[in-house]
């Protein structure tokens, strides 16, 4: 039982940054724009937020840098895909590329750096009252450090947002079909902008997870593949936030597993087991592609620039 | 001047090279219907993108109730109190009746889902439009989608109502009711601009009509001083006779017989049901039917690219079910097959001439080189006989006009002596002189003892052009009929499945229809 | 009173060759010039800079022999990367593909070595270009029997190629000789590809793969109809292609080619292999192909500027002490800029004066008066 609480505990942790990364990429491409730069957003999130950490010492100015920075990537991609209508596919992958650069540009001096003291104490677990004496869900869920707590806000306030409200609404129609909702009197270049920008920022703080908490230390290339990840974690969640939460945390787990079944003494190569994750992914990709439904698919317009007076 | 509701002035717009409206001018009055009347590419729709603010002119003025405007995107036309009815209807497929109606305006930021309901259900009683407010668009038909559009201008208070070629896609059944909310709306003193091909309608519905040929205004002309022949010669710029010849032969052999023909989606629905009929050599075959009818699978699944359930197409003594597109291409089978989406199935749009004209040839070729020379003579003679507008033959088919796209297609798809033609909707977006063009490309092939099978969606082009008319609904033949002797609105009752009036005699010669009505 | 101004985009008429082509060169320079704020911001002369790179890049016949030698990888994989790019395949696997086509040289380069020289290397290329195809058959047969997304699978499917050369390197096939350095023993000569003209030959294969897919697209029922699949599936599918057959043959040509790359580098460059084996390519020859309009020509002249940015990067990293990853940043914010140029070869922007309006309704309306 120790066992399994423990698990599921660092698997929460471990599909934290997953969770901000999917989180952003879906409202992302509920906006009709498929942004292949979460791995880059991550980076550029995960760098400035620690070196402003590691500056300033303070939590907040960090995370609000890693959103910043997560956003000026997007910002990038926004403009290039919404106002010059480039093809989106290749100027996400070119995010990627850039981010990853950026990162490795801007954190040279700093890799291997640890995330500095005051900031581990501020990221440490901490028991919300009540919810916390649940068994079994209370440690699991209820005794984690703030930003996970953020990370589940996130999720629902998303949630809420998209289904619930009239922006919400909006934002679906622009992603389904920006021709019907502009003639409907929806500002489809705003919203494209802004829910982009906001889903940069979220992934942003997906990288900033990683580099002030997680490891807590700046890597090379600290994302490792989790940015791709999450761009199948949104077709596995169908674009809802709600199953994102699921979903991330259903890939921490398998992101940790290995150091489990490692400790019982089972004897695998670390190797076999870091695929895993990707292993995990692909079948999940394949699964979902071989049943297709209306419902299930993502938004319609999602890759495809949108001009009014295109004829 | 006060009743006058819109004027635009002097309006100009072009795309590129093309210019689509030269010195424009319009005024819709308050309280009357107005049509536009035009042929295709006449720049009628254009102009009415400018007053829903989808375009932005060039250069000219608008005026609504006397001030001028300038629209920055259609939000602005909403506010300015027009209404504009596409052509190919604006709704989120996903979103429900209610959640369309709704969008883009002025909510509170969290939805109030019931209220809305109610909201929406009173105003669809006070204007006798019925709508379930929580069906989603997606399992809507032809004529619930353009109710749920007239809904929604109307929830946007529009004053000023512009229908684009509304009634191209409803029953005459459906046209009647359409044109009862239209007189309505006028009587509640709205304006109504309703853009249009057809004399017919013109003269059921307009107060004033407003002529348009190639980018510019003809005259603006009241209903009671004009006639059809009068507007048709405004519409052409010369005498025109609008009648299509049907030209008679003698019926032959079958070249095609379709046997309980049955094929499902991908979500398992039965989209064609059992279909039986015959195409005999030298017959000009229609198939009427409301859009999505099954139409599209039919012709897709004679061609061997929609998966058959069960039946049989029997062509020269050989049944093609199961057989791949290439095969049937490569036997030798003359078969040809003319979609109705242009450029996204039948041609390569950023390809030239010549490497569209070889897509049907190269597969003959042999080895495993591809050898352009016989396509690039090819091009030239399809260029010659059709006489195409075109810099050259490695001109890309995507800067082609519309008509000329659709000449190449033919063009082609003739080259290869085919003794069965499929064709969808062949003039969908053609001036009147290119579909007059391919009318008499069809005569001329049905003379040779071609069997074509004509998908169509103007019921009177049908009933002229055609020898037969086969009715479907649901994925159901509910009639077929000899043209020559039925009036529209009985074609209107079989494609709503009404009725079926295949005529006895009919029945004993043909011996193909279905019985039952669909459901 | 003010005039107030917006901005709009109009849709040009045909642009011709000319003016695209300036267009890109264009976009290039600015984003030197951007590229240059960054290099200010590092306290160093961006003009001193640029030269140093030229030189890097050129200076020297040996380092011009090192760029050919970093540009022969980048070629070919973007040679494949473009076959697939040109059906809208979006294979950006390549260095996963790398990486299994190295291995699969490696294994007959050090355990079955016992042939001549010629057929040894002919062994080894066979070797590397299928495992190299086989790996990116897998999402090309998800993609052709299900749809599945081919862009995430094949990232994935680079770590995974990754991770099992790790395994390889500090497990089973660690030199025992390398005293405990996590190392896979160097290859015998007669798996190394020879020199001509002081380059290994990989350069010719280079070239006459350029001549080769250049024929293979441009001249073949194959190569037409990946064009067509790649614009219109469903004009594909009408004219009777094989929809399937020509994903996956396309794509193993795609994925080949990518291992031929792997064991090139594992035989000339490296003489062994190791996870540093890809260095980078399968991503970086993503940018080439597109900036090269996957046009197998352009590729070649894209490939070789591309290596002398590589080549000139890493050269002012030791007279500047730049980090390497300045040379990767480049890279990134060129792309950008010629990506955003596109939309200056199809579109214009004007300027529309916006009229007086309070004026210019009273003279109407008492035009309409009279």
């Amino acid at each position: 039982m120790e066992a399994l609480i423990s698990f599921l505990h660092a698997a929460i942790v471990a599909g934290t940054p997953l969770l901000f990364a999917t989180l952003g990429e879906i409202i992302t491409e509920r906006s009709g724009n498929l942004n292949l730069g979460v791995e880059g957003m991550m980076l550029m999130g995960a760098v400035m937020g620690f070196m402003v950490g590691l500056s300033t010492g303070s939590a907040s100015l960090a995370l609000l840098t890693a959103m910043v920075a997560g956003a000026g990537g997007a910002l990038i991609f926004a403009f290039i895909t919404i106002t010059l209508r480039a093809n989106q596919t290749v100027a996400g992958l070119t995010l990627t590329i850039f981010g990853s650069g950026f990162a490795d540009f801007v954190g040279q001096d700093l890799v291997g750096q640890i995330a500095p003291e005051g900031l581990r104490m501020f990221f440490r677990p901490y028991t919300i009252p009540l919810l916390g004496d649940i068994p079994l869900i209370g440690p699991v869920l209820f005794r984690q450090d703030v930003f996970v707590y953020l990370g589940y806000v996130s999720a629902i306030l998303l949630g809420i947002y998209l289904f619930k409200t009239s922006w919400g609404m909006n934002l679906r129609a622009v992603g389904e079909n920006p021709g019907a909702a502009d003639a409907a009197g929806v500002n489809v270049t705003l919203y494209k902008y802004v829910h982009t920008l906001v889903g940069g920022a979220l992934c942003g703080l997906g990288g900033a997870y990683l580099s002030l908490v997680y490891v807590p230390a700046l890597q090379e290339g600290v994302t490792a593949g989790r940015g791709w990840i999450a761009v199948a974690l949104v077709i596995f969640a169908t674009w809802n936030p709600y199953k994102a939460l699921f979903g991330a945390f259903l890939f921490g787990g398998l992101d940790i597993i290995g150091f489990r079944i490692q400790n019982l003494g089972i004897n695998i190569s670390q190797y076999f087991i870091d695929m895993l994750p990707y292993l995990v992914t692909i079948t999940v990709l394949v699964v979902v592609s071989m049943r297709k439904s209306r419902e299930k698919a993502g938004p319609k317009a999602c890759g495809i620039p949108y001009f009014r007076e295109e004829r | 001047m006060e009743n006058n509701y819109i004027s635009m002035k002097n309006i100009n717009k072009s795309f590129g090279k093309v210019v689509a409206n030269k010195n424009i001018n319009l005024d819709v009055r308050k309280g009357e219907i107005h049509a536009l009347l035009g042929e295709n590419g006449a720049g009628k729709s254009t102009l009415m993108n400018m007053l829903s603010g989808v375009y932005t002119p060039d250069s000219g003025s608008i005026f609504i109730k006397g001030r001028e405007i300038q629209f920055a995107a259609p939000k602005d036309a909403i506010k300015a109190g027009i209404g504009m009815i596409y052509q190919h209807f604006k709704l989120i497929d996903v979103l429900t009746a209610k959640e369309n109606i709704i969008l883009g305006q002025k909510n509170s930021f969290f939805l109030n889902e019931k209220v809305l309901s109610q909201k929406i259900k009173d105003m669809s009683v006070r204007f006798g439009l019925d709508i379930d407010p929580d069906k989603k668009v997606y399992n809507m038909s032809v004529g619930e989608k353009q109710t749920l559009e007239i809904l929604k201008v109307l929830y946007r208070g529009a004053e000023i109502l512009i229908l684009d070629e509304p009634t191209a896609v409803l029953t005459p059944q459906e046209t009647e009711k359409l044109f009862k909310i239209m007189r309505k709306m006028k009587e509640e003193g709205c304006s109504v601009v309703f853009i249009t091909h057809k004399m017919n309608e013109v003269m059921e519905v307009a107060d004033r009509i407003t002529v348009l040929r190639k980018g510019e205004t003809v005259m603006t002309v009241d209903k009671v001083s004009t006639n059809p022949k009068h507007l048709t010669e405004l519409m052409m710029g010369c005498p025109a006779d609008l009648s299509i010849k049907r030209i008679e032969t003698e019926k032959s052999k079958v070249t095609l017989e379709v046997r309980d023909l049955s094929a499902v989606n991908i979500e398992g629905v039965k989209v064609l049901k059992e279909m039986s009929f015959d195409l005999y050599a030298g017959e000009i075959l229609g198939v009427a039917g409301v859009a999505g009818s099954g139409q599209r699978e039919l012709c897709e699944a004679i061609a061997g690219l929609y998966p058959v359930k069960q039946g049989q197409v029997v062509f020269d003594g050989e049944d093609l079910v199961g057989k791949s597109p290439s095969e049937i291409i490569t036997k030798g089978i003359s078969l040809s097959f003319i979609p109705e989406d242009r450029l996204g199935m039948g041609l390569v749009a950023s390809m030239d001439i010549v490497n569209n004209v070889v897509l049907k040839l190269y597969q003959r070729q042999k080895g495993i080189f591809i050898n352009r020379k016989p396509a690039e003579k090819k091009s030239q003679e399809i260029i010659d006989r059709l006489s195409i507008q075109t810099p050259g033959i490695k001109h890309p088919v995507r800067m082609l006009s519309g008509g000329n796209i659709q000449k190449v297609l033919l063009g082609r798809e003739l080259d290869s002596k085919p003794q069965v033609l499929i064709t969808a909707y062949p003039v969908r977006g053609l001036d009147v002189n290119s579909c007059y063009t391919i009318y008499d490309l069809l005569n001329e092939e049905k003379q040779k003892g071609v069997a074509v099978l004509y998908i169509g969606e103007d019921l009177d082009v049908l009933l002229e052009l055609c020898d037969r008319i086969m009715v479907l609904c649901a994925g159901e033949i509910t009639g077929i009929v000899d043209a020559r002797n039925v009036t529209k609105e009985e074609i209107g009752l079989m494609m709503t499945g009404a009725v079926n009036l295949t005529r006895e005699g009919e029945k004993s010669d043909y011996a193909d229809a279905n019985n039952s009505t669909c459901n | 009173m003010l005039m107030p101004i917006t901005v709009r985009a109009i849709k040009k008429s045909e642009p011709g060759r000319m003016q695209a082509a300036l267009i890109r060169i264009g976009a290039i320079i600015l984003a030197l010039v951007a590229s240059s704020l960054f290099i200010l911001l590092l306290d160093l002369n961006p003009g001193d800079v640029y030269v140093k790179m030229v030189q890097g890049a050129f200076g020297t016949p040996y380092r011009i022999r090192e760029t050919i030698v970093k540009a022969i990888p980048l070629v070919i994989t973007s040679l494949g990367i473009g076959i697939a790019f040109r059906m809208q395949f979006w294979n950006i696997g390549g260095e996963g593909q790398i990486a299994i086509g190295a291995f699969a040289a490696t294994y007959f380069a050090l355990f079955m070595n016992d042939m001549p020289m010629p057929l040894m290397l002919l062994v080894m290329i066979i070797a590397g270009m299928l495992a190299g195809g086989i790996w990116a058959l897998i999402p090309a047969f998800f993609k052709a029997q299900w749809g599945t997304n081919e862009t995430i699978v094949t990232l994935m499917m680079n770590y995974i190629g990754l991770k099992w050369i790790m395994f390889l390197q500090y497990g089973p096939w660690r030199d025992p000789k390398s005293l405990g350095f996590p190392k896979i023993a160097n290859f015998p000569d007669n798996a190394v590809l020879p020199e001509v003209f002081g380059v290994h030959i990989g350069w010719i294969i280079a070239l006459v793969l350029v001549v080769a897919v250049h024929i293979f697209i441009n001249h073949t029922k194959k190569g037409y109809e990946i064009a067509v699949i790649g614009e219109s599936v469903n004009t594909a599918r009408y004219a009777g292609i094989n929809i399937k057959k020509t994903i996956l043959i396309a794509i193993m040509l795609s994925g080949g080619l990518c291992g031929l790359v792997g064991m090139i580098q594992a035989s000339a460059v490296n003489n062994t292999l190791s996870v540093e084996i890809t260095g980078g390519v399968g991503y970086t020859a993503i940018i080439t192909s597109w900036l090269a309009a996957l046009s197998a020509p352009v590729i070649l002249i894209v490939s070789v500027l591309f290596a002398a940015l590589l080549e000139g990067g890493s050269y002012i990293q030791t007279v500047f002490g730049i980090p390497q990853a300045a040379a990767e940043l480049l890279q990134g914010i060129i792309l950008f800029f010629v990506l955003g140029s596109e939309f200056f070869v199809r579109y214009k922007f004007v300027l529309v004066k916006k009229h007086h309006i309070a004026e210019k309704n009273q003279v109407s309306v008492g035009k309409e008066v009279q």
